[in-house]
């Protein structure tokens, strides 16, 4: 099926004429990923997809930021997304959760599928969305708030009152993300007193107390130091295996150490989709060893 | 540039900065310094046993037998000057019959004499209670009676002799010369037996914040004046607030970027540069009277002043309240939204919280506002003489207000020299009372940015 989609797309590309070169690279790309899809059906079916992209495009006004893009996402894996700074990366995964809604110039084509409904169809419940898929942002951003408020602020939305349902919740998330005993006496202090790297494991904290079964991480470390960023990608391996975990970076390293599976996008193209072992090894396309080996980006 | 000179430049910054910080300290010393002591001066004063009496006629304060064993005790020194008065009468008559040039020039001035005495100790005693309160009490202040006793032993005089009038006073003694008057001037009209007549002594009168006014001012204090201020303040706050803020974040949040709303934007710029006075004259024409549009009230009243006063500030409110949401970090936005809040809660939890030290300013320099302004109320809230209005006639009654009495007071008053301390004494409360307000909006904006700071 994917095979017929893609033929379909070449002939387009014909039709609009593009430069001959982009659409020769595009078409190297598609049938490249084709493969290594293929690949991966045939050799792994133990994860399902969570997340499935068909043809999927976002612009900004006229501009195409994300081209067309075909990507299963497995469950319960972490999948890293690299590529060079404009490549439409973080485009692509605040797409996921509907966060480019606030962008009023933000449209999209295609299909997003997550538990058998486009993300962007209409009738989806956006805000339901947001707390099945949550979301880890660049800045360290914790409300004005005490660190117990911060946690809590996800479940008080869903409605859970209760004090020592509430307390349970922040306990827990406060433990998966690592910091509870740093913050356990002063959970009514101020969340903007900590420092950089323990922000953003509360917001990390934050995410999960909303139990999302996705976690988007958009460059999570890139604002912090070495140490902070260590123990960041700690956590997600601790989180691995009971979320799926999507994360942009632009560092190739990170992404090597923690990820599964590892996207490369260029352009707004999805250039090569594949295991990390395999992009960073043995990468099929020339555009993702020259990216990974630094000749570019 | 040289490093030298830029040195120079920065040093040259750094002094005409210095100099401006401490000229507005200056300046606001210049101005708040006699407002204060002026001010202050009709809450502490010189207070004389009419004062007293004052008390105890119109509001039923003091200790009636103290006062009454004191009344006595002045009574007695006063009955020396009113004895000597008694005689000089007879010898005044025989005089008009010997030599009425001169017995009716003193006639005339004797009666001028006495009126000057009953005004600086009260009626005399025996006669019939006079219509006026103004008339029914002596001075109630010691600095008022000194100024009385001079203006009886002193007359004023023109003198021409140079082409231009020069005003110098002779003692009016010199005209009761060789008359039994005469022995008044010397041993009763002076200072120190004034004291004796009046048993002046410091006193700090709370009541001039708490009384109500008598006899257009004369006695008592401006509580109609102080409750019309916190009305007409806490009023129009209560209008402008939640809609200046409901305004906001629909012009922020919910509106768009289309040209009507930058064209609303623009209008609302305009309409805070407005002069006051169109906002006053706006309130009679929409407020007040059964066929205006937005009919509040027959005449002026409270709410027609509140809705009036609420007009005026709210562009100010609306602006300061679109600055401080701008000025919440789109990440706490995007962190509320990606947690699964609707725009609604992301507002009321996140937006709103983080932004309240701006919205407090605003509200801060409008509550000053609203509490100052004179224009806007003459139409719709004020009068000139009144008792304080009770909450359950704030639909249908006007009231006195300060920064509207202030002005009254010194451009209507019969008497305003009589009872400058009165005018005084306004201007220092309505300072305060603005004063009171900012600071504990600044408390609060102390607190609530403290919080959010952490």
């Amino acid at each position: 099926m994917n095979v017929t989609m893609n033929t379909q797309e070449t002939k387009k590309d014909g039709k609009v004429a593009t430069p001959e070169v982009a659409a020769e690279g595009q078409q190297e790309a598609s049938s490249l990923y084709t493969e290594s899809l293929a690949h991966r059906n045939h050799s792994d079916h133990k994860t399902e997809p969570h997340i499935t992209a068909k043809d999927f495009s976002i612009y900004y006004g006229d501009f195409e930021a994300v081209k067309k893009i075909n990507i299963e996402i497995p469950e319960k894996e972490v999948t890293a997304i690299i590529g060079p700074s404009g490549c439409g990366k973080s485009t692509f995964l605040r797409c996921i959760n509907r966060m480019n809604d606030l962008i009023p110039s933000c449209h999209t084509s295609g299909e997003l599928i997550f538990d058998s409904h486009n993300i962007f169809d209409p009738h989806v419940n956006v805000v339901a969305l947001r707390q099945r898929i949550g979301m880890v942002f660049q800045r360290p951003n914790p409300f004005p708030k005490s660190i117990f408020d911060n946690i809590a602020y996800g479940p008080r939305l869903q409605g859970i009152k209760s004090k020592a349902e509430l307390a349970d919740i922040v306990e827990n998330s406060l433990r998966n993300a690592a910091i509870w005993d740093e913050v356990k006496d002063r959970l009514n202090q101020n969340a903007l007193g900590l420092s950089g790297g323990q922000q953003q494991r509360i917001c990390l904290a934050r995410a999960l107390a909303v139990k999302p079964e996705i976690l988007l991480m958009d460059e999570p470390t890139s604002a912090l130091d070495p140490k902070a960023t260590a123990r960041i990608e700690d956590l997600i391996d601790e989180l691995r295996g009971d979320y799926t975990i999507i994360i942009v970076t632009h560092n190739m390293q990170q992404a090597s150490r923690v990820s599964d599976k590892t996207a490369f996008f260029y352009e707004g193209n999805l250039v090569e989709f594949d295991k990390t072992e395999a992009i960073f090894t043995n990468p099929r396309m020339k555009q993702t060893e020259d990216y990974i080996t630094g000749r570019f980006g | 540039m040289d490093i030298k000179s830029r040195s120079i430049l920065d040093r040259s910054f750094t002094g005409f900065a210095i100099f401006a910080v401490i000229l507005m300290v200056l300046s606001l010393i210049a101005l708040l310094g006699p407002i204060i002591y002026n001010g202050l001066g009709a809450y502490i004063f010189d207070a004389t046993i009419e004062h007293k009496k004052v008390l105890m006629d119109l509001f039923e304060r003091g200790n009636k037998e103290e006062l009454k064993a004191e009344t006595e005790k002045t009574n007695t020194a006063r009955q020396k000057l009113y004895s000597v008065m008694t005689e000089f009468e007879p010898e005044l008559k025989e005089m008009i019959d010997k030599n009425p040039e001169r017995g009716y020039a003193l006639d005339s001035d004797y009666d001028d004499f006495k009126k000057t005495v009953y005004k600086l100790l009260g009626p005399k005693p025996g006669a019939k209670t006079p219509v006026m309160a103004r008339d029914r009490f002596g001075a109630t202040r010691w600095d008022k009676a000194l100024t009385i006793l001079n203006s009886i032993t002193e007359l004023p005089e023109w003198d021409y002799s140079s082409g231009i009038g020069v005003k110098t006073f002779k003692p009016r003694r010199d005209l009761y010369k060789g008359t039994k008057l005469e022995k008044a001037f010397d041993d009763y009209l002076t200072p120190s037996f004034l004291k004796q007549m009046l048993e002046p002594g410091w006193t700090f009168y709370y009541g001039f914040l708490t009384d109500q006014s008598y006899d257009a001012h004369f006695f008592g204090g401006v509580w109609p004046e102080v409750l019309g201020t916190i009305y007409l303040t806490f009023g129009s706050m209560l209008l402008a607030i939640p809609a200046g803020i409901i305004a906001a974040i629909y012009l922020v949040e919910y509106a768009g970027d289309t040209k009507l709303v930058s064209f609303i934007r623009s209008c609302i710029g305009t309409l805070a540069g407005v002069p006051s006075v169109v906002f006053g004259l706006f309130g009679l024409a929409c407020f007040i009277g059964k066929d205006s549009i937005f009919s509040i009230s027959e005449n002026a009243s409270v709410a027609a002043g509140c809705a009036t006063l609420a007009l005026l500030v709210l562009p100010t409110i609306i602006r300061a309240t679109e600055e401080a949401i701008r000025s919440v970090p789109s990440s706490y936005r995007e962190g509320s939204i990606g947690l699964g809040a609707t725009k609604w809660e992301c507002i009321t939890k996140i937006i709103l919280p983080s932004a309240l030290p701006g919205i407090l300013t605003g509200i801060v320099i409008s509550m000053g506002r609203a509490a100052g302004e004179t224009a806007p109320i003459i139409f719709t809230a004020a009068v000139s003489v009144g008792k304080a209005v009770n909450l359950d006639n704030i639909f249908s009654q006007p009231t006195p207000a300060l920064p509207w009495n202030i002005y009254n007071l010194c451009t209507e008053h019969q008497e305003v020299d009589q009872i400058r301390y009165v005018q005084y004494g306004m201007v220092f409360t309505l300072v305060a009372i603005v004063l009171v307000l900012n600071l504990s909006a600044i408390y609060l904006r102390a607190r609530v940015s403290k919080k959010l700071r952490g």
